[in-house]
Order: structure tokens, then sequence, then C-alpha cells
């Protein structure tokens, strides 16, 4: 919406968000510009998920009042939820892995929303299960499902993507953080619309022994909305380079990201060096408010602080 | 010889090993060298003569499924990481 409008309710405010250059952090030929998700009104991306997703379900009347929702999540998307769900009457609880951060859990529960802890050495992975098995129990839920809503991406290439189409003339390189595969496949599918040239890149966390716990390969999971060979590129980026690059970030630009953001500029900023000219755009899903309770920040270990928690 | 990178899931077929040394040109030629050695390792990897859904290689840290898949050329020491493909998205 306009700069300098009434807005009805807060849900209103979601999406619009700022791209600023990175011209400290990565200076060169090649411009790099950040789209700023921190400003959503939970603070992460996940507020235009969660309101595609409740408001297509309302639209198509597979969710009324008296359903109650229920997420697998070990964050923001619950935040972001828990936000639509109280302006729009639906009680919500969130299935997250037991070692999710302290601010994390007790945000959750002042937007009102309960929580089911999953355990802790099945990771993310082990939320989804224990989410599925519940919604199947109790047809009284209803489970938005953001691994597998088509409401995900499209909030991506109706929101982000366009929003990025209209605001640059010309964009080469597209760097996201691999969760979901919504903003990815989203806003990878509109900007390639407008530039078919695009490289679409995933920065992908290095998962730390500990949240590997699964039992076999067979329990693995890949999300149905995330198509991989719409992505030309999917780097991995380690803890530490991610946490580095945060803290670079800070520093150069005064952008306080989340950890993945700290990954997605890591990536952007290597894809860049790659280029002899041209514009890279990386998305930035959260600001950096949420992890201050995490140890990283002043670990001389990093890696070892960090490898007992799924990031993004 | 390339280094591979052996996830908690699928270290009990290498014999408890978080990495293991293995031979070949391509990443095909690497993964079958060590399903060779380690015949319940193949197993998990492989489906249909593809890799399996749910494992992702790695090769200098990219996907070699954005790369040229199995027949991605492996240049002598570069570390070839495996990971079970994992539910992200907070």
């Amino acid at each position: 919406m306009a700069a300098n409008s009434l807005a009805p309710s807060l849900l209103d405010l979601v999406g619009d968000t700022p791209l600023v250059e990175l011209s400290r952090f990565a200076p060169g030929p090649v411009r790099v510009f950040a789209k700023l998700e921190g400003q959503n009104p939970t603070g992460s991306i996940k507020d235009r998920v969660a309101k595609a997703m409740i408001e297509s379900a309302e639209a198509r009347g597979e969710l009324e009042p008296g359903r109650h929702l229920l997420e697998p999540t070990s964050g923001n998307t619950g935040i972001s939820l828990a936000l639509v769900a109280k302006l729009k009457g639906y009680p919500l609880t969130c299935v997250m892995p037991e070692n999710a951060t302290e601010e994390r859990k007790r945000l959750l529960r002042l937007y009102g929303a309960e929580i089911i802890s999953s355990p802790a050495a099945e990771g993310s992975n082990g939320a989804v299960r224990m989410a599925l098995d519940l919604a199947e129990r109790d047809p009284s839920y209803f489970m938005p499902f953001q691994y597998a809503n088509e409401a995900n991406p499209r909030a991506h290439y109706e929101g982000t993507g366009a929003e990025i189409a209209e605001a640059l003339d010309r964009v080469d390189v597209l760097v996201a953080g691999l969760g979901t595969g919504g903003t990815l496949m989203g806003a990878g599918d509109r900007l390639r619309e407008s530039f078919p040239d695009l490289v679409v890149a995933a920065a992908e966390p290095i998962p730390g022994d500990a949240v590997m716990g699964l039992r076999s390969l067979a329990d693995g999971y890949v999300p149905p909305i995330l198509d991989v060979s719409k992505l030309d590129r999917k780097v991995l980026v380690s803890n530490a380079e991610s946490v580095a690059a945060l803290r670079e970030l800070l520093d150069a630009e005064g952008i306080f990201g989340g950890v993945s953001a700290g990954a997605v500029v890591h990536v952007a900023r290597k894809l860049a060096g790659e280029l002899d000219e041209g514009v890279v755009v990386c998305v930035l899903a959260d600001a950096g408010w949420k992890y201050l309770s995490a140890d990283f920040w002043d670990a001389r270990d990093v890696e070892g602080s960090m490898e007992k928690t799924v990031w993004w | 010889m390339t280094v591979v990178r052996i996830p908690p899931t699928l270290r009990a077929e290498v014999g408890g090993e978080r990495q293991v040394e293995a031979e070949g040109a391509d990443v095909r030629a690497v993964l079958e060298d060590l399903s060779a050695r380690f015949p319940g390792l193949g197993s998990q990897l492989f489906e249909d003569g593809d890799l399996a859904p749910f494992v992702n290689v790695y090769l200098g840290g990219e996907d070699v499924r954005t790369l040229e898949g199995l027949d991605t050329p492996v240049e002598n020491g570069q570390p070839i990481i495996l990971l079970p493909a994992m539910a992200g998205g907070s």
C-alpha cells in the first residue's frame, strides 16, 4: 500500500518491503540489492505466506470460523500465522522441535498460539511428521501446511517477485534462502517472466550432525512445492560463513539480519563476483532480533554453538 | 582421490566413519566406487540408476542436481558432501 496512507489493519501492511543497495558490503561493478523482509509486520517474509494461505483457504471455503489452525514451524511461519489467526479469530497450535529458540516460543505464546514440542533429535522433519499425524487424527484441525500449499509460492509470485520486477529495470541473479522453496519458486517464476536469463540461486544451510538425526534417508523430506529443476544454483553455506556475513553486513550497511540473511548475502556477493556487470537481488527473510539469545554472537566456535539447531 | 563426507544417517554403512575416500572422474564413478566397497550405502544412494530422491550430493559446495547431475566431472581434491533431504523453512 502507498506510503503515508492509513491501514485498516496490520494485515494490510504485509509486503511492499524496501530494496536497499549493498554498495559497501558488496562493492564492484555488479550492483547488489537486498529486499528487507524483516520489515513486514511480525518481522519476517512469512507474513506474506501466512496471509496468503489463510485468505486463499477462506476464499475456497475450506476454512471457516470454528476451525483450529495447526502448523509445523520452528518460528517465523508460526509467528506470522499467529498474527493472522488472531486478527481473523482462529485458534492456532504450532508443532516445533523442542530446541527452537526461547524468543520464538515466547513470541508465539504472547501472540496467543499453543505449542506442541516434537523431539529435537528429529529436527524439522519430525515436526512435519507429527503435525501431519495430528491433522489426520483430528478433522477439526485445519493445516495450512506451507510445504505443500500453492498459496506459498503464489504469495511470492504476486508479491515479492512482482515488487522486485517493478523496482528494477534489470535483474541477473535472484538469491534467497532455501526452506520450503516458496520464495525461490514464486519470485523466481515472476522474475523470469521479466528477465528471461535470470539465474535463480538458493542458499542452503549445512545442517549440523545433531539435527540430522534421521533413522534413514527414506525419512527425508522434499517439500512438494519445491521443484529443484527450477533452481540454477544451489549453494551450501556453513553456519560460520552465515554469521561472519551477517556481522559484516551489520558493520558495513547497518542491516541487522537473521541467520539465513547472512547466508543469502554471502551467496549474493559470491555470485556477483562471478559476473562482470549486472544486478543481483537477494531476499533477506528476517532480521536478527529473534536470534539474540543464541550463543553464536560471542562464541569462538560458531559451528559448535550452532550445530544443534536448524536455523532456517 | 576424493574425500566424501558421510551424514550421520549413513555412517553405519561405512563402519561409522565421518568421511571416506573414493576414486572417480565424475560423481557417478565416485559414488559407484563407494557402493562397490559399501553395498549398503549404494542401495540408499541410487534408485533406478539415478540419485535417490532423499539424498543430496554436493560438489564444491553446490548441489550436483543444479550442475550436471551424476555426470558432473570431479576434479582431483574436490570434496563431495552427502546430505539427507530435510525440511527447511522455519
